[in-house]
């Protein structure tokens, strides 16, 4: 049973991760996603110390402010600031991370995070982590209800703006000129992004989280030309790295999130050399598109 | 109190040692990491320092022990694989750039986690202090291992010193290098390594999370200082020294605490005070040179409604009383009454009884704010074209900006004409 | 030879645009009759594309407007249309012909609503207009640079709009593609559209279009072909900058002036 929450939980961050993912890499936004799951790190800590535990739902959203914030600071240096847009996103991560870790430590009797903990959370403790009502009714694990909230916020975020959010990746210039303004669609799945990896912090860490945001949408990414299918397959690839990282982790005795980005890695390994579509071992194989035809 | 006098006598060798192999470490990091920043890769470094440790790991577990020698390899194949690696991907499949880098940098420390867990959990012994190597710690560079890090980080001076020429130019211009014959290829293989050298000694003091800040941040601070790269250099070597000092400090009050968040704060307050207060390209510099902007037009202003009245009337010199100044035209009393303070200061303007009247330099310049409002417009309608209705606000920004030079070139240019496109006289010196 | 027209279907008023603090575009001031098939033409830099993008509002103006119908752009935002240059797309990206015209009709869609049939019947329409109907469920990784280009005009006729700007759209096209689309393009504007195009290629103006903007960040010249493209004024127009604008260009840049002066 406890394996079977574990992995629940483990589907739910992939899934929840893996289909904002799609949007991230297609937007060449794979690293601002990556800089936020760091810098929420501060807003959990601070946000735990003021609700004094991890239950609260204004962790959520006071932490996942501070992602959103974060897009603020990076777009702030870059446009105002005039510096280069990588070294933007690496200068503000890194701070951001860093003031969290110090909190942390200098907190850390009042703090119930692990330094190394944030890093790769600890899944494992899931089933433990019971979510019991004052009448002494157990409802089961606490970080499953998070989990499938934010899985159902995502997943209706997408439903809702499917078509602005497709495009407003794909030709953010065009979206402007017919109304839909872009920015207001980068800041909200920016924002969606930031809550998603709050919640994931427990069960996952910080590092992890941008795995699951990059590798099983860059392996769909591999595999389709269809962005309806490459978001399925997301949801799919989610669900089996989380079975095989539990299997992997337990046979060896070691971090389940660890294990579940080693195997998220192979996973796209395998798309990267043997996709029907674009892997390397059958491109040669690829009939080159067919010249412009004439057309009336 | 004491204890930072005690730290900074030296006395105490361990103190000697932390303090050389930091700052060593964080010089290299910082010298490398100008590079890498300039040509705008700033964040491979991170995906390099995420993929150190996986290599560490195996390296422990193949060795058994924490050998510094070993360690150092074992990154440095797993931190150069990841970088071939994000090559590959980038030029083989449709992946772009940065998901690559996510990608690699999550996966590889992903697996070096794995390790890592699996390291701790087997109850090896030597094993313990491994796991220093995610946030860093100063306080473990001692002995044979600041000999070993410390030669490193000389030996990677050195060859910067030696490719400086090289490594400038394909950082600025790699097209322009490789159409001189430069072995482009050759100089970025040597870059690589010397990156993932300073990650792979860096570590030791940052931690592998937060080294990508040890190759940026420096350089990014230092970039807002100056434009040139030798001074850019020195003042990253100096900032990140700085940095590594501190965190030397903070390992010595607190052997416990990690070094790393440290340092990387102690660099971002660096970098965010830079940002925000150098000179030319600071942002509050630039907002104070807006605001000095403003005054100076305003000003400009001001003397010219003196001269257009002057117009008016045939007497420049009489004298005004702000009533009359501010219904010509509209501006916030407090403006009004400032401007007139400081071109009086500044000797443009007399005042005497409440009125206030132009000097002889005032009307100067005035009459010469006039003049190019006037030229300015006339450029407009007969080289631009624009109808004559619509070359007024044009000119009301232009007039403050053209300098004497210019103001000769488009004298000549308009053959000193007469009129305006509005038949308004166009005054020239006397 | 500026000539200026009543009841312009557009209208830009004294419009300055800048980039980084250096102006690109100089106090434009032009009108466009109705049903123009109008060619901007000018050398690289010379603020081409900035004209068109301020018009649709996707770079902010330093000063000045641009009306069309006579009224701000959000007012009659359904009625223009935007084929941008190919390349600021990636074309990599997973979606189908069809996707990607029907996105010309999300304009008209709310923010909650599907595209329904009557969507993709005009998106069909589109595409045999370009003659890429059966193209439809092509993944649109899969096309020649002339099918891409089609692709883009479909989606901009999908939105069934009354002007048309288009950026550089004979770029990098093959003879046919380019025949094609001029062809339609000139049908289009017998039905009485506006299509207003940022052009290249000097040998084919003429006979191309019936309106021409010459453009050098200042207005060189605007009016039909004839008196338009002249010696004189092509020589204008490419003849290099007026080096006193770039200087005093320079200067607004380097002193980090305020464009123009808000009234202090």
């Amino acid at each position: 049973m406890n394996e079977l929450y574990i992995i629940a939980a483990g589907s739910m961050v992939a899934i929840s991760c893996g289909l904002l993912g799609c949007y991230l890499i297609l937007r060449k936004m794979a690293m601002v996603g990556d800089a936020i799951s760091h810098a929420v790190l501060p807003g959990i800590v601070i946000a735990f110390l003021i609700a004094g535990n991890r239950d609260s739902v204004t962790m959520l959203l006071g932490a996942g402010l501070i992602g959103v914030f974060t897009t603020f600071l990076i777009e702030f240096l870059h446009r105002k600031g005039k510096l280069q847009s990588d070294a933007s996103i690496g200068v503000t991560f890194t701070w951001l991370f860093a003031l969290g870790v110090i909190l942390i430590s200098v907190y850390a009797g009042q703090v119930d995070l692990d330094q190394e903990c944030v890093l790769y959370g600890e899944i494992a403790y899931v089933p433990l982590d019971l979510w019991i009502l004052e009448d002494g009714t157990n409802l089961g694990p606490r970080t499953l209800y998070v989990l499938s909230f934010v899985l159902v916020g995502v997943v209706t975020f997408i439903l809702l703006g499917y078509k602005e959010l497709f495009l407003t990746t794909f030709d953010p210039a065009y979206a402007a000129a017919i109304g839909i303004s872009a920015t207001l669609w980068h800041y909200l799945l920016m924002g969606a992004v930031s809550f998603t990896t709050v919640a994931a912090f427990e069960s996952v860490g910080a590092i992890l989280v941008v795995a699951l945001l990059i590798a099983p949408p860059a392996t769909a990414y591999l595999l389709t030309d269809d962005l309806k299918v490459m978001l399925l397959i997301t949801v799919g690839l989610g669900v089996v790295i989380s079975i095989l990282g539990y299997y992997l982790a337990a046979s060896i005795d070691a971090s389940i999130a660890g294990a579940m980005s080693t195997v998220a890695g192979l996973l796209f390994a395998l798309a990267f050399l043997f996709s029907p579509s674009h892997g390397i071992i059958f491109k040669k194989q690829i009939a080159e598109p067919t010249p412009d035809a004439l057309s009336s | 109190m004491n204890d930072l006098l005690q730290f900074l006598s030296f006395e105490d060798p361990n103190t000697r040692y932390v303090v050389t192999g930091t700052v060593l470490l964080a010089i290299s990091s910082a010298i490398v990491g100008s590079f890498t920043f300039l040509k705008k890769k700033a964040l491979v470094g991170d995906a390099v320092a995420h993929a150190v440790l996986p290599g560490v790991c195996l390296a422990f577990m193949l060795a058994g022990n924490k050998n510094p020698v070993y360690l150092v390899v074992g990154a440095f194949i797993t931190g150069w694989l990841s970088l071939v690696i994000i090559d590959q991907i980038v030029a083989r499949s449709r992946i772009k750039e940065d998901t690559a880098i996510g990608l690699i940098l999550s996966t590889f420390f992903g697996l070096g986690i794995m390790l890592l867990t699996k390291i701790q959990h087997s109850g090896n012994a030597a094993q313990s202090g491994l796991d220093s190597f995610l946030f860093g710690k100063a306080a473990a560079l001692v002995g044979t291992d600041v000999i070993v890090f410390s030669t490193i980080s000389i030996i990677l001076l050195v060859v910067v010193f030696i490719f400086f020429k090289e490594l400038t130019l394909i950082a600025f211009d790699e097209d322009f290098a490789k159409s001189i014959g430069f072995p482009v290829r050759r100089l970025e293989l040597v870059l690589t390594t010397l990156t993932v050298m300073a990650v792979v000694i860096g570590i030791q003091a940052v931690g592998v999370v937060l080294m990508a800040a040890m190759l940026i941040t420096p350089a990014a601070a230092a970039r807002f200082w100056t434009d040139q790269l030798k001074v850019m250099l020195l003042l990253a070597a100096i900032f990140g020294a700085f940095a590594g000092v501190f965190g030397a400090y903070v390992s010595y009050t607190a052997p416990a605490m990690p070094t790393g968040p440290w340092i990387v704060m102690i660099i971002s307050i660096i970098a965010m005070f830079s940002f925000f207060f150098a000179p030319r390209k600071g942002i509050l510099y630039k907002m104070v040179k807006q605001r000095r902007i403003q005054k100076k037009i305003r000003d400009e202003n001001i003397l010219k409604m003196f001269y257009q009245l002057g117009e008016v009337d045939g007497d420049f010199f009489s004298s005004r009383t702000s009533d009359i100044l501010a219904e010509r035209r509209e501006l916030a009393s407090g403006q009004l009454s400032s401007g007139l303070s400081r071109l009086k200061r500044h000797g443009y303007l007399k005042s005497e009884h409440g009125s206030w009247q132009l000097t002889i330099e005032g009307k100067n310049k005035g009459q010469r704010t006039i003049k190019l409002h006037r030229l300015w417009e006339l450029y407009l309608t007969q080289y631009l074209h624009i109808a004559p209705d619509h070359v007024h606000d044009d000119a009301e920004t232009i007039e403050h900006i053209i300098t004497p030079e210019l103001e000769a070139k488009l004298e000549k240019l308009l053959e000193y004409p007469d009129v305006d496109p509005h038949m308004s006289k166009i005054p020239y010196e006397s | 030879m500026i000539q200026q027209v009543d009841n312009p279907v557009l209208e830009v008023h004294d419009l300055t645009v800048s980039y980084d603090k250096k102006p690109v575009l100089w106090g434009i001031d032009l009108t466009i009759p109705r049903g123009s098939l109008v060619g901007i033409i000018g050398p690289n830099g010379a603020g081409k594309s900035t004209l068109i993008k301020s018009v649709m509002g996707l770079i902010p103006l330093g000063s000045g407007y641009a009306e069309l119908f006579g009224k701000s752009l959000d007012e009659v935002r359904d009625q223009v249309s935007y084929v941008p240059q190919r390349g600021t797309v990636d074309w990599d990206f997973p979606a189908s012909v069809m996707d990607v015209v029907l996105m010309g009709r999300y304009g008209k869609l709310g923010l909650f609503s599907r595209p329904k049939k009557a969507d993709r019947e005009a998106a069909l329409t589109a595409l045999r207009q370009v003659g890429m109907e059966t193209f439809v469920n092509r993944q649109i990784s899969q096309l020649s640079g002339g099918q891409q280009q089609r692709v883009f005009l479909a989606r901009a006729l999908a939105q069934q709009a009354d002007i048309y700007f288009l950026d550089e759209p004979f770029a990098g096209v093959d003879a046919a593609t380019e025949k094609a689309i001029i062809t339609l393009l000139r049908k289009m504007s017998d039905e009485g559209k506006t299509v207003i195009v940022v052009h290249h290629d000097l040998q084919s103006v003429e006979t191309y279009f019936n309106w021409i903007i010459l453009l050098n960040t200042r207005l060189v010249a605007s009016g039909p072909t004839e008196k338009v493209f002249t010696q004189q004024l092509l020589q204008e127009t490419y003849g290099g900058k007026l080096t006193l604008l770039s200087e005093v260009g320079n200067l607004l840049k380097k002193g980090e002036f305020p464009n123009r002066e808000k009234t202090i």
